[in-house]
């Protein structure tokens, strides 16, 4: 029993020490932050859309949208290979994470980040750390939501 | 001008997402996952398209709208293929997007070192 309390002082003091580690985000300006660059990364992957639909008439809503996100997708991998988008993301919180940008990031920055570990157990292990999640859930609802549909 | 609205709306989404960073201190991934799920539901109850009418990127550039086509595949493929639709819709929608994240991710780890961070 006192083994059991001394864990549980040990622990509380531990929560209190994170606690007063954790850098405390201010609210409102880190709101506005990620309300701007957010709308800019959409703002620009409107653009690239209208540019692709003016330069290629012919191409359907479905693939302009994959070219789109794809020239996204590019752009952020690349500014996270060179290290800038750590500090826009630094600056935007959540502005960087939702976007289909902050998911490439997501892929890309521990690919980086691991790469000394070797091809195979550093960048190709590592590199769904963060985002193995978001391609798990994706597919299992996807798969329920197509079953759901199959039936009604 | 729609430029307005897209900003507006991508804006707004994400600052939910802020929204959650501030008050749940939840991580990265979660926040993915979260919003991800947020887009299945929302094509699987058919308010995609209506709201990607007018919202356009601002809804299509959060990973709402990479979830919404995963959703969106499964089902058109579901009503050619049946069953198998099921298995193969939701990533043919999104080969795309996640193939290029993992082809940008790996060639870009070859060519960049990491930075310390500080």
């Amino acid at each position: 029993m006192d083994k059991y309390m001394e864990t549980k002082k040990r622990n509380q003091a531990y929560n209190r020490y994170v606690q007063a580690k954790i850098p405390k985000t201010k609210a409102w300006p880190s709101l506005f932050n990620s309300f701007l660059v957010g709308g800019i990364i959409c703002c620009i992957g409107q653009g690239i859309n209208d540019l692709i639909l003016l330069a290629f008439p012919n191409m359907s809503e479905q693939s302009a949208w994959a070219f789109t996100l794809i020239a996204l997708i590019f752009i952020a991998s690349f500014l996270t290979g060179i290290g800038v988008y750590d500090k826009i993301g630094k600056f935007a919180g959540g502005g960087s994470i939702v976007p289909i940008t902050g998911f490439s990031n997501s892929i890309t920055s521990p690919a980086v980040e691991f790469k000394h570990e070797g091809i195979i157990y550093g960048i190709c292990v590592k590199m769904f750390t963060i985002s193995g999640p978001v391609i798990v859930c994706g597919v299992v609802a996807s798969f329920i939501v197509g079953i759901v549909y199959l039936f009604i | 001008m729609y430029y307005l609205w897209v900003f507006l709306i991508g804006g707004f989404i994400c600052m939910l997402g802020q929204v959650l960073i501030i008050y749940t201190n939840i991580t990265s991934a979660r926040i993915l996952v979260t919003f991800e799920l947020i887009g299945v539901l929302l094509q699987a109850f058919g308010l995609f398209d209506a709201i990607s009418e007018f919202a356009r990127a601002g809804i299509n550039v959060p990973i709402v709208g990479f979830g919404a086509s995963l959703a969106k595949g499964a089902m058109s493929a579901v009503k050619s293929k049946g069953l198998l639709g099921a298995f193969t819709g939701g990533l043919e929608a999104t080969a795309g997007g996640l193939a290029a994240a993992i082809f940008f991710a790996f060639l870009f780890s070859l060519i960049f070192k990491s930075r310390t961070k500080n």
